[in-house]
């Protein structure tokens, strides 16, 4: 009898130690240090850049406020944690970020076997070519022979590699680590070509001595569909960063922004109501306040308010909207609804 | 009598838990296994980390097919080569550069090292001022420094510096001709290798008669005729097998030939003027350590003065200065892990850099980075440990 006791009592013990392995959700856990750890690039004006005045700005950034807006009702209430290409995956592996928002392509490898879940997508994207345009080059099909700076441990290398082989065309790839000096050497006159997303070509045009002497040729090779990114094994807080970009989205297709949502919070129509909480168990379903979705219009603004303070034709980089226009308005941005 | 009943009373062997002995075979067991189990927490846990997370593991990885270009490889690579052949190319990238560089910083390091010592001022304060300049400059900084200056010096390659049509330097590198061997060719080696040997015989003759006689023998002079005159002697025969293929300017950039690229000029000039600077004083303390009255009395014998260094006080500082030399040697095949900061292709940054970012294997791709840095290292200290073996001191 003592022994048969003696033997279930171990068997419990054992038990509980391994139930103590698993960790605390990713929500109680932000919840209890009082901040979202928030992984982004280390200087990509319109996506995450630290501006002149000290602060993280950017549409990748906007993310990031709007997560903490959710969860704390406090979009101030985030931290920021610059990574390189390199080192991005492993942080959030390891669970040093809570959340990856930094120009991250949506790709199978690194959604299955890097144990990561890309929880939709901020911004469609395309990989494109810069050259001087003293080169005379018109089309990337007349790039044969060129020597091309670019980052390592991206897409961006491997897009390149596929491109030229696939048109039959040599090549010589010089691949740095950080973007800053990718910049450097090519405007050093290291490389003929310069390549990454096209959105980073416009953005880090600006950085270059002239940037009026470069364009960016018409070609683009790849889909790059970034997003932000959470790890394997916590659905809800999965749900959670998925839910706040489909907010920011929802609001812009509704119409409610930062300036009206104060009136729209006494709309008749029933998803707007659904919306900002005030019908509906959108936020209860979350584990969040059932203003969550309020507070991310309101302090950091709808989808359309993000890309036009960051990326749009108002800003240095001069992007149009194009593919990342809403479904309504002839682009592919489409958040399933609120209900 | 006596001494029997002396030896029963000694002191009776104390039992096994107080004997010195066992207690600390004892505490040394217990400290392993602390050690072992510890080591095998930290793999299970790291093991059950990956699983749950559903993060791919193990070796599979290296026969996956690459899918990214390299700019230079001293081995056949494209782009449809595995990552084990990628982890090739940037191994032999870092042992290409870091023993072009350890040579080239030997040379400076003697160079300097023995200026600084020089009665001429000027040469003396060049010497100084070089190493006191170099030595206390971050070497990551002097990496970005050489890489640009490098970079900005040089022209396009539509305005490249030729020379004869034959080099060409531009700044995308220092463009020659590379030798194809034609068939025939491997008379030359084969003449190339008799003839090392037959120097090593040569010299091992030589050094027998003079012991004997007392008679030198111009070994020097004989040896550079053999080196030089043989595999000369097989080429007139074969006729020269060998082709040679120029760099021509086609479209962007130079085809063909052999290329040095900027990146790699870079980082071995930053590599061997650093590590320079501080073998520099390494030679100076091993020729200090050699008493004076070592020169006095080799000048005494009527000997000259570059006899008496290459003679008299090199072989004694020598003993001197190996054993620091070997931990430089050591730093700076470390240190060309920065070139990761300037594109050259080594080992981290290809196979820690780009491999483990394709892959995600970040545990597996580590480790084995730090094993193959471990290797080359220890293989440094065990041929440096075997040469201060063979200089040492030998007493009679």
């Amino acid at each position: 009898m003592m022994k048969r006791s003696a033997i279930a009592f171990s068997a419990i013990t054992a038990t509980m130690a391994t139930a103590g392995v698993v960790q605390a959700t990713t929500l109680e856990d932000v919840k209890a240090k009082g901040f979202v750890q928030c992984g982004v690039s280390q200087g990509l004006p319109g996506f995450s850049n630290f501006d002149d005045k000290g602060n993280w700005t950017g549409v990748d950034v906007d993310v990031c406020r709007a997560v903490a807006a959710a969860v704390f009702g406090d979009a101030t209430k985030v931290k920021y944690t610059p990574l390189s290409a390199k080192e991005r995956f492993t942080a959030l592996q390891s669970g040093e970020i809570d959340v990856l928002s930094r120009n991250t392509t949506w790709t199978q490898t690194r959604d299955t076997a890097l144990g990561l879940n890309f929880t939709g997508v901020n911004y469609y994207d395309g990989q494109g070519f810069m050259v001087r345009k003293d080169l005379g080059v018109k089309s990337a099909l007349e790039l044969s022979g060129a020597a091309v700076c670019t980052n390592t441990g991206t897409t961006t290398e491997l897009n390149l590699a596929d491109y030229f082989r696939a048109n039959s065309m040599d090549y010589k790839v010089v691949a740095f680590e950080k973007a800053d000096e990718v910049v450097a050497a090519y405007d050093a006159g290291r490389c003929d070509v310069y390549t990454t997303d096209q959105s980073g070509l416009y953005a880090q045009r600006i950085k270059l001595k002239e940037p009026d002497a470069h364009m960016v040729l018409p070609e683009v090779i790849s889909k790059e569909p970034l997003g932000p990114v959470t790890r394997h094994g916590d659905d809800e807080w999965f749900d959670i960063v998925k839910w706040t970009l489909n907010c920011m989205l929802n609001s812009e297709e509704m119409g409610v922004t930062s300036a009206n949502v104060g009136d729209m919070a006494g709309s008749d129509n029933p998803g707007i109501k659904r919306l900002l909480g005030s019908e509906g168990d959108a936020g209860k379903n979350l584990g969040l306040d059932p203003g969550w979705c309020e507070a991310i219009v309101t302090q950091v603004g709808n989808y359309g308010e993000s890309f036009a303070a960051n990326l749009g034709p108002e800003t240095p980089l001069k992007i149009e909207r194009g593919l990342n226009a809403l479904w309504t308005q002839g682009g592919i941005q489409y958040a399933p609804p609120i209900r | 009598m006596s001494t029997n009943h002396d030896i029963s009373t000694a002191p009776a062997k104390p039992p096994i838990w107080n004997d010195p002995v066992y207690r600390g075979i004892f505490f040394q067991v217990l400290v392993l296994g602390a050690v072992v189990l510890f080591g095998l927490y930290i793999f299970n846990n790291t093991a059950e980390n990956l699983e749950r997370q559903g993060i791919a593991s193990g070796f599979g990885f290296m026969n996956t097919t690459a899918g990214f270009g390299i700019i230079t490889h001293l081995v056949e690579y494209t782009e449809e080569s595995s990552y084990g052949r990628a982890f090739l190319v940037g191994l032999l990238n870092t042992l290409l550069v870091s023993a072009v560089g350890v040579v080239l910083a030997t040379l400076i390091g003697l160079l300097v090292g023995i200026a600084r010592l020089s009665k001429n001022l000027l040469v003396s304060g060049i010497a100084t001022v070089y190493i006191e300049v170099i030595r206390n400059i971050p070497l990551l900084l002097q990496i970005f420094f050489w890489y640009f200056a490098v970079l900005r010096s040089v022209p396009a390659p539509k305005n490249s510096i030729a020379l004869l049509d034959t080099f060409f330097l531009n700044n995308r590198g220092l463009y020659s001709p590379a030798p194809m061997p034609q068939p025939g060719f491997m008379w030359i080696v084969i003449a190339l290798i008799v003839a090392i040997v037959g120097i090593i015989i040569m010299r091992n003759w030589a050094h027998k008669r003079q012991e004997r006689t007392g008679q030198p023998f111009h070994t020097f002079y004989v040896s550079l005729a053999i080196l030089i005159g043989l595999p000369a002697l097989a080429a007139i025969i074969t006729g020269l097998p060998l082709a040679w293929e120029y760099p021509v300017l086609k479209g962007f950039n130079f085809q063909g030939g052999l290329v040095m690229i900027p990146e790699f000029v870079a980082l071995l000039l930053a590599l061997s003027i650093y590590t320079g600077a501080f073998i520099a004083e390494i030679v100076r303390a091993g020729i200090l350590s050699v008493s004076h009255g070592q020169t006095e009395a080799a000048s005494a014998l009527g000997l000259r003065n570059n006899i008496t260094l290459r003679l008299v006080v090199l072989p004694q500082a020598l003993r001197v200065i190996i054993p620091p030399l070997t931990s430089q040697y050591l730093n700076l095949v470390k240190n060309s892990s920065l070139a990761a900061a300037i594109a050259y292709p080594e080992l981290v940054s290809i196979f820690a850099g780009t491999v483990l970012n394709q892959t995600g294997q970040a545990v597996e791709v580590i480790l084995i980075t730090m094993g193959v840095y471990l290797t080359i290292s220890l293989t440094i200290s065990l041929f440096m440990n075997w040469y201060n073996k063979k200089m040492a001191l030998v007493e009679r």
